[in-house]
């Protein structure tokens, strides 16, 4: 037997512990939100019914999860899997989640083309081997066919060009 | 029977073949071929970029175009996993085993060549499948009560998500949230809000576009950004002449190709058991009467045709419960179903009789553009090769833009770019914990619909759950159902998983535990 502290160590290492551990919160979260609706009786359902019921089946399959990780792995290698990647892309993760929040914020106040020139802009800027050059004629070309193909082609309703448009 | 069949093929020609239909069939089958070649964009991401575009049109073209696009992808893959060693759809990595020491022998284009050829073979058959075994299906399936219909989701969704890819028990779990995230919104019976947060822009609950697009755009550019190793063009250098396979080859590939197809279409007709599965196996076959096994994975070409055959075949029989009974055996069958709702049909098995032409169009159009693809891929190889050089950084940046643009087009809504945000960023959190999040789609695009079936099979029988073993085929999907699941159970107690393949190992990014996931299935 090990000294429980270097137990503990252990688990929290195991990728699948932290991934039943989040289909345990997230279907508590489910299951308590899911009882402020009505739940009926099994003949007349009501709203609350399937969702709570769906919350209940994720926190025990979390917890199975959480077991099948913790027991003695048969697997081997398999599971000392990190949750981080080898070489973790915070800078990237980060352009790319921000691209579509730039896309949103200049095309809803200045229209498709800074909307787009933004959006393939920032995300090119997550590449480790980008230059400025580079990305910008990057973004000038997809902005170019994109706003082609987008606006005129498939008419999608939304201003080319506009001045803090939706304000 | 057969005869009425025939007569209605004929029609579906006659649909399929309107200039405006053949149009966008064409278009569908030549971008999902382009975008599928690009190595890190799988069918998935294809269809889910590209099904903006379909807004617009009618429901039939939309369909057309779209089932184009899926076939069209997969063929694109085949080419960058033999030419690159890189499958970017499950269903390929088998094909990269054989595939890909033919071309570092300079037998590239003939691997390419026989691949069309074998591709061409398996869809028709899938296809023959689906004339004749649709309507058979569908007469079945009208005697279905909500029981039925319930127990029978219940399989199907068990079955898409034990046996598809990764832990079976994670894959439950992605249904399962899959489920929940199908009843966000307006509650269909009793119109109260579920899970909006008080966010009235979530009444008409989540997007399927964003859904998708989350999962399978920004969530996969997540984990391959800076982790897509430097493209290798070494070795692409084909031409047409190239494909040309000689007369042995030819006659080598024969037998390979016609079991694969077999083994694919019997896959089809097992609920859960797509193109992934049906690869292996037939790979897995192919090797052992083989007389020479031990020379597989050096360059054998009946390791490319059979599983390239098996892949087709069984697509196209996915149709089969796609279209007749309205449940998706795997993701991509699911947005496509999800494509046909948003152009306001519903699936299910009154979709033949009430949408003759969809039905019977596409099944001409997989046909038509089947051919168009092998027309394409010959002459056009010398493309597909050098857009195989195309780096990721420019890629994934203007994938973005089609991300978000796409979004925005369904609803003309800024704030589904922002659900997509979010669902790309939790999809990637999900990808790191080891989910494969393909069942979430499988769950979302039913879930609706077993909410429903469920409420009225309870109403049917004043809330006695019995009736779902009480009614026998409803009691025969329940038992394949426990079957599933006790079997699950006990490959798992058994323990031992044989070893997984390790040229597939290399990999990484969730194809590694296909294989011994697949192994096990398959003995």
């Amino acid at each position: 037997m090990r000294p429980s502290t270097s137990v503990i160590r252990d688990l929290i290492g195991k990728r699948d512990f932290y991934a039943g551990g989040m289909m345990v919160l997230l279907g508590l979260g489910i299951a308590l939100k899911g009882t402020t609706y009505r739940a009926g009786t099994l003949m007349h359902m009501g709203p609350g019914f399937l969702p709570t019921a769906l919350g209940v089946l994720l926190v025990l399959l979390g917890i199975a999860i959480a077991a099948a990780g913790l027991a003695p792995s048969v697997e081997g290698a398999e599971k000392e899997e990190s949750i981080l990647p080898e070489h973790p892309q915070w800078w990237a993760w980060f352009c790319i989640i921000m691209s579509p929040v730039a896309f949103i914020f200049f095309g809803r106040y200045f229209g498709m083309i800074p909307a787009t020139f933004s959006c393939v802009f920032v995300a090119a800027l997550g590449d480790k081997n980008a230059t400025w050059l580079g990305t910008i004629v990057l973004a000038t070309v997809v902005t170019i066919f994109g706003v082609a193909l987008f606006s005129y082609f498939l008419q999608v309703p939304m201003p080319i060009l506009t001045w803090r448009g939706d304000l | 029977m057969i005869a009425t069949s025939l007569e209605q093929l004929w029609y579906g020609f006659g649909v399929a073949l309107e200039p405006h239909n053949l149009m966008f069939c064409f278009i569908g089958v030549l971008v999902g071929n382009m975008v599928g070649v690009l190595p890190g964009m799988g069918p998935l991401a294809t269809i889910s970029i590209l099904l903006p575009l379909t807004f617009g049109m009618k429901p039939v073209a939309a369909i057309l175009m779209l089932g184009g696009v899926m076939y069209g992808a997969q063929y694109g893959g085949a080419i960058c996993s033999i030419l690159l060693n890189l499958p970017c759809h499950p269903p390929h990595a088998v094909t990269c085993l054989d595939g890909f020491p033919m071309t570092k022998q300079g037998r590239g284009g003939v691997a390419l060549g026989l691949t069309v050829f074998a591709s061409f073979v398996g869809a028709s058959w899938g296809i023959t499948e689906m004339i004749f075994l649709s309507p058979l299906l569908v007469r079945a399936a009208l005697q279905f009560g909500p029981a039925e219909v319930c127990s029978l989701m219940l399989l199907g969704l068990l079955a898409g998500s034990t046996l598809a890819r990764g832990s079976p028990i994670k894959g439950v779990a992605m249904t399962v949230l899959g489920l929940f995230l199908g009843s966000v919104g307006t509650d269909l019976e009793t119109g109260s809000e579920r899970y909006t947060l008080g966010m009235t822009e979530l009444d008409d609950g989540i997007e399927l576009i964003a859904l998708a697009l989350g999962l399978f755009g920004i969530a996969e550019f997540m984990n391959s950004v800076n982790q897509v190793a430097p493209i290798n063009t070494k070795y692409t250098n084909v031409g047409i002449k190239d494909m040309r396979p000689t007369k042995a080859e030819l006659k080598r590939a024969f037998f390979p190709m016609w079991r694969g197809t077999i083994i694919g279409s019997l896959c089809a007709l097992i609920p859960g058991t797509g193109p992934t599965i049906a690869s292996f196996v037939a790979y897995a076959t192919e090797k052992k009467i083989s007389r020479h096994p031990e020379k597989f994975g050096t360059g054998l070409i009946e390791g490319v045709v059979c599983p390239e055959a098996a892949t087709h075949s069984s697509v196209q029989g996915d149709f089969i419960p796609t279209m007749s009974l309205g449940i998706p055996g795997d993701a991509v069958m699911a947005l496509l179903l999800g494509a046909l709702m948003i152009q306001g049909i519903v699936p299910g098995p009154q979709l033949i009789s009430q949408h003759p032409d969809i039905f019977w169009g596409l099944v001409a159009s997989f046909w038509i553009g089947n051919i168009m693809l092998v027309l394409l891929n010959v002459p056009l190889i010398g493309i597909w090769v050098k857009m195989l050089a195309i780096p990721y950084r420019f890629l994934y940046p203007s994938a973005m833009f089609f991300v978000c643009i796409g979004v925005y087009a369904a609803n003309n809504d800024f704030f589904q770019v922002g659900e997509v945000v979010v669902i790309g960023g939790f999809g990637y959190v999900l990808l790191r914990l080891g989910f494969h999040p393909a069942p979430i789609l499988l769950g979302f695009v039913l879930g609706p619909r077993f909410e429903e079936n469920f409420r009225r099979a309870m109403l049917i029988s004043r809330g006695d759950l019995a009736v779902f073993v009480e009614r026998p085929i409803s009691a025969v999907f329940v038992a394949l159902c426990v079957l599933l699941i006790g079997s699950q159970i006990y490959l798992r107690l058994k323990g031992s998983k044989p070893p997984i393949e390790p040229s597939l190992q290399a990999h990484g990014n969730g194809t590694a535990p296909v294989a011994g996931e697949i192994q096990t299935a398959a003995e």
